[in-house]
């Protein structure tokens, strides 16, 4: 196991790369659902009367 | 009758279920090969004979380098039918292309960065295709900052749109920089015209990859157009009927 972590000397490297790309990712989807979260907040408090213009539009 | 359906689904109060019930089996696609690339890549295939276990960094390097170039196009693509047909659809999908290209555009230098110091004995080297990939970073950059400075989200569109087209001409120089200049960054190992330079178990590995990386960029570019509908469109009736808003 362990030899499996030192990956031949170049463990530094191989594992500096792999886990950024874990916690990039990890991050984007924690922001993304965090980001709908607060969207559809906003969307509940959003007054329905005022833009319903909008409802009729498509393309 | 049978185009009409393609101006059905332009229309985001369509786009938006019919996203929805796709995410789950991109997502769920994307888990799987994601695992079974990780094994192959880090456990099945057999050490490189020049560069020892330090390869294994190209099987997340090539495919979030290929996936940073193929979005940025596919975000190019969506502007010019934004600006041609004047659709909402294709700038809300251009719209939230952006950070993910970014964000593979940032793990593809990053990860080039740790190969490259084993491997050439350095981390950076101002070379053709390093270069170029570090401007496609900015070009991500500029498209969300032109974005979040222009208020009127209509005119963000527009002015997004322009800024993603003119800098698709970046790509093929990306694309081509290992032709074109004799630089310190090695030619591609796989060619559409040619025999691959590399073995069949390594090559298995990072096509599993690069379609796990594909179908991640799928997942979340749908989950944040949405987000960014009903962000948009919030007050619009068929906001207001979802589910999801409804529900207190």
């Amino acid at each position: 196991m362990s030899a499996f972590f030192a990956m031949g000397g170049y463990g530094f490297y191989v594992w500096c790369s792999y886990v950024a790309m874990a916690i990039v990712f990890a991050l984007e989807v924690r922001s993304l659902r965090s980001r709908r979260r607060a969207v559809i907040e906003e969307a509940r408090l959003a007054v329905p009367e005022a833009t319903s213009d909008l409802s009729g539009k498509t393309g | 009758m049978a185009t009409l359906n393609w101006y059905r689904y332009a229309s985001p109060a369509t786009f938006y279920p019919l996203a929805g019930r796709l995410i789950p089996w991109f997502a769920w696609s994307a888990a799987i090969l994601a695992a079974v690339g990780l094994y192959v890549g880090l456990v099945v295939a057999p050490t490189d004979a020049q560069q020892g276990e330090a390869y294994r960094i190209i099987f997340i390097h090539v495919p979030t380098a290929w996936l940073s170039m193929f979005l940025y196009v596919v975000m190019a693509c969506w502007s010019a039918l934004a600006v041609g047909f004047n659709t909402r659809l294709s700038a809300m999908m251009a719209q939230a292309i952006a950070p993910t290209g970014a964000l593979m555009t940032f793990v593809a230098l990053w990860t080039g960065a740790f190969w490259g110091r084993p491997t050439w004995g350095t981390y950076w080297a101002w070379d053709a295709r390093m270069t170029s990939e570090l401007i496609l970073l900015f070009l991500y950059l500029g498209v969300i900052a032109l974005r979040n400075a222009i208020d009127d989200p209509r005119r963000a569109d527009r002015a997004c749109a322009v800024l993603s087209m003119v800098g698709v001409v970046n790509v093929p120089i990306i694309y081509y920089s290992v032709k074109w200049w004799n630089t310190l960054h090695q030619g591609s190992s796989i060619s559409v015209t040619a025999a691959p330079k590399m073995a069949a178990i390594m090559l298995t590995g990072m096509l599993i990859m690069s379609f796990a990386a594909w179908f991640y960029s799928i997942a979340v570019v749908l989950v944040r157009v949405r987000t960014i509908m009903i962000d948009r469109e919030r007050g619009a009736a068929w906001v207001v009927a979802l589910d999801e808003v409804r529900a207190a």
